[in-house]
């Protein structure tokens, strides 16, 4: 039996749960969609993408739920002499173990809380996840360190490319007016430093209130303008600083 | 897994005991077994055993019902029942199971409340059921209820001291006229398993439902109460399926209950 | 028999019309808003005239304790629960045996559309609290509740919509308010997955024939899909702005 594959909604379109998106077999079920009877449906209140045949909706809320691969941005919440537990900001705590975070051998009984203490704050990668969400975390990556000063921002996990923007440029907008270091982790928490902290955080979060409305990237640009009356920056704070 | 064993059974229209899928256990109803209560009732049904006490008390009336009884149904699942009755207060299945057969009771009319009034706004009889879940094999709802009404049908005043106002308690077994029971409500439970409809579940099988939907009827028939429980769903079709079972099925229970 | 109740009133429709002025098949004005709270995930209010829901959810969130984790689903906890000053008299304050009743089938309800299994070890905490109680109080607390959840981002195959219907003076009528439901012969409350044939909540009291029976089920499901098209306006209006035309 052919049917017509057919697309209902378009690029961006906002639905909610089990709106129609697509008919026919040839549309695949991305995230936040599901199939039923041969039609395609969205499972949240979200945004519709489209790339080629897969369609997904992008949640405008919801918690974060680790993938492995992901850098995110957690908080040292407790340890035992072996790892630590880290905050993710997220229903499921996540696992650091002392192999994955310090690259010499450790004494055993040392107090592992030389190396990263409750309280501290990493930019780490998510190592693996068990199908029933046990996650382990590593350093063992490029980007992975403590991040020192500054504050911490939270956002919708799914807002998070807006956040970063097409290549990077969000961010780089952000940073060039503000001056500040950025660091954005997949489960939503960003980190930011540097002398304009407060205009960086209210950036991140009118592009929270704002990321289902197009357009978004002009409204940044234009509010960031205004805030700072034209001038960007004049010293970016560097890393180390 | 269990339930895809169960699920395959019931697809391909077997039942583990071998029952017809609209059959019930054997039931076995007992009156008059506590002689400390006004009424009681016990149930065996398939091994499921609930037990039902009928206590009469004078009360106030409820002030939006001076001329009428009360009537008020208590449930409780007894740990010793299942592993998985938890001592302390009723859970919501313990709950429920008692508004359910309340429900049926109440809708029904099966008591003449107004016939249970002593003096309009003051005095009137309050009668207060207990069922307890003794065991629990499945289809508790249709036992609790069977027990209820044999309860109220074989219940009888205890003395009530004109003077004083007062139901005298003198430890022998209440020997006044019966209560003015004048309709039999039966609950039949609908269960839903692998798209199929069928009654009286043994505890597997319950496990394994998707759905229920409970129906009562009255002596005449009609249906006077609903309940629909579990995750799943009934379609209207489904629904309507279900109360032709319920009637057809009350029936046949009613006929095991004591005469009016 | 029954036996009539203080305060009845005379008729409870008179030509054909309802006390407040409805026709049996009208709704009262209906009210929906979602996103209402700040520190719940998702928020939402239904109401139906003068009966007000508010429902909160929170979560996904880690369970406690432990030992009640499901390994492969995210628990589902409800509490529908009504503040003592929602009715005329002043109803005692916690939970009774009948909130814990409602609490029950609305949980089984939505537990038929959630999935679960995307949050497996979590509990999903959604607290429906009524302000104003003028009948049908559990109907706009899953409406409510519904909403809520798609505003919490969590997974649903679809909504739920739920209506009241019944008969007062041997007339059926949908939306059942006050007095009717005090003084009228049947109630019955009805949600189903969307505007599906597939009922997840039903609860009947009072003397019906197999074919009221049957009717009803009909005027419970056309004054759904009213419902569904409200709680599916009321998301969309959340994200003002945002751009919701089909492809052509």
């Amino acid at each position: 039996m052919e049917a017509k594959s057919e697309l209902l909604v378009r690029e961006r379109a906002l639905v909610t749960p089990g709106d129609v998106i697509a008919r026919g077999m040839e549309y695949l079920p991305g995230p936040g969609t599901y199939r039923e009877n041969g039609e395609l449906k969205s499972k949240v209140l979200g945004l519709v993408r489209l790339k080629e045949r897969l369609v997904t909706v992008v949640s405008l809320s919801g918690v974060y739920v680790p993938k492995p691969g992901d850098g995110i941005i957690g908080k040292i919440s407790d340890m035992s002499a072996t790892f630590w537990i880290v905050d993710l900001n997220s229903p499921y705590d996540a696992l650091l173990n002392i192999s994955e975070a310090v690259p010499e051998f450790v004494e055993h009984g040392t107090d592992i809380s030389v190396y990263y203490d409750i309280g501290d704050v990493i930019y780490v990668k998510v190592l693996s996840v068990s199908r029933t969400k046990n996650v382990s975390l590593t350093m063992n990556d490029y980007r992975a360190k403590k991040l020192l000063g500054g504050r911490l921002l939270t956002v919708t996990a799914t807002k998070v490319p807006r956040v970063i923007g097409r290549e990077g440029s969000m961010i780089e907008l952000i940073k060039k007016y503000t001056g500040c270091l950025i660091t954005v982790g997949q489960n939503g928490v960003i980190w930011v430093k540097g002398p304009n902290e407060d205009l960086a955080a209210r950036t991140v979060h009118l592009i929270e209130r704002e990321a289902h409305i197009e357009g978004l990237t002009e409204r940044v640009t234009e509010f960031l303008e205004n805030e700072t009356k034209g001038k960007p920056a004049a010293q970016q704070l560097q890393e180390g600083d | 897994m269990k339930e895809n064993f169960m699920r395959k059974l019931i697809e391909s229209g077997k039942r583990l005991d071998g029952r017809a899928f609209d059959q019930y256990r054997p039931i076995q109803i007992e009156t008059g077994i506590v002689t400390s209560a006004e009424g009681s009732a016990r149930i065996r049904m398939g091994k499921s055993l609930v037990v039902a006490g009928v206590k009469l008390d004078v009360k106030e009336p409820y002030p939006d019902t001076p001329n009428q009884g009360n009537l008020m149904v208590d449930g409780e699942f007894i740990p010793f029942a299942s592993p998985e009755f938890e001592p302390g207060p009723p859970s919501e299945e313990a709950v429920e199971l008692a508004r359910v057969v309340d429900r049926a009771v109440r809708e029904s009319h099966c008591i003449d409340l107004e016939k249970l009034c002593i003096t309009p706004s003051e005095l009137v009889w309050a009668v207060n059921i207990d069922i307890h879940v003794l065991d629990h094999d499945g289809n508790l709802i249709d036992a609790a209820c069977l027990a209820a009404v044999a309860a109220l049908l074989t219940a009888r005043f205890p003395k009530f001291d004109k003077e004083t106002k007062a139901v005298v308690r003198d430890q022998k077994p209440a020997s006044g006229e019966r209560l003015p029971v004048v309709d039999r409500p039966v609950e039949v439970t609908i269960w839903k398993l692998a798209g199929k409809l069928l009654i009286d579940p043994e505890m597997e099988e319950q496990e394994s439902a998707e759905a229920r939907v409970t129906m009562a009827t009255k002596e005449d028939g009609r249906l006077c109460a609903m309940q629909k429980g579990g995750k799943g769903f009934f379609t209207s079709n489904e629904l309507l399926q279900a109360a032709d079972l319920a009637v057809e099925k009350g029936n046949e229970l009613r006929a095991m209950l004591p005469a009016l | 028999m029954g036996g009539s109740k203080v305060g009845a009133p005379e008729h409870l429709i008179i030509k054909g019309k309802r006390l407040d002025g409805r026709t049996p098949g009208d709704f009262r004005p209906i009210t929906t808003d979602v996103g209402v709270l700040s520190h719940a995930k998702g928020s939402a209010v239904f109401r139906f005239g003068n009966t007000w829901a508010m429902a909160g959810v929170m979560g996904p969130h880690e369970m406690h304790p432990k030992g009640l984790q499901d390994p492969a689903n995210a628990t589902l906890r409800t509490r529908y629960f009504m503040a003592p000053f929602s009715t005329w008299e002043r109803s005692r304050p916690g939970m009774s045996r009948r909130s814990t009743e409602i609490s029950k089938v609305i949980k089984e309800a939505m537990q038929q559309v959630l999935f679960l299994e995307e949050y497996p070890k979590t509990a999903i905490d959604l607290y429906m609290e009524i302000l104003q109680a003028d009948a049908s109080t559990r109907i706009a607390a899953i409406n409510a509740a519904s909403m809520a959840m798609a505003d919490a981002g969590i997974p649903m195959r679809d909504l739920i919509s739920a209506v009241s219907v019944g008969r007062a003076d041997g007339v059926l009528i949908l939306d059942v308010a006050g007095l009717e439901d005090n003084f009228g012969d049947v109630d019955m409350a009805v949600a189903t997955v969307a505007d599906k044939d597939q009922f997840v909540l039903l609860q009947v009291d009072g003397i019906i024939t197999r074919k009221e029976f049957e009717t009803l089920l009909g005027m419970a499901r056309k004054g759904i899909a009213e419902v569904y098209r409200k709680q599916k306006e009321a998301l969309i209006r959340r994200y003002p702005g945002a751009t919701m035309e089909a492809v052509q």
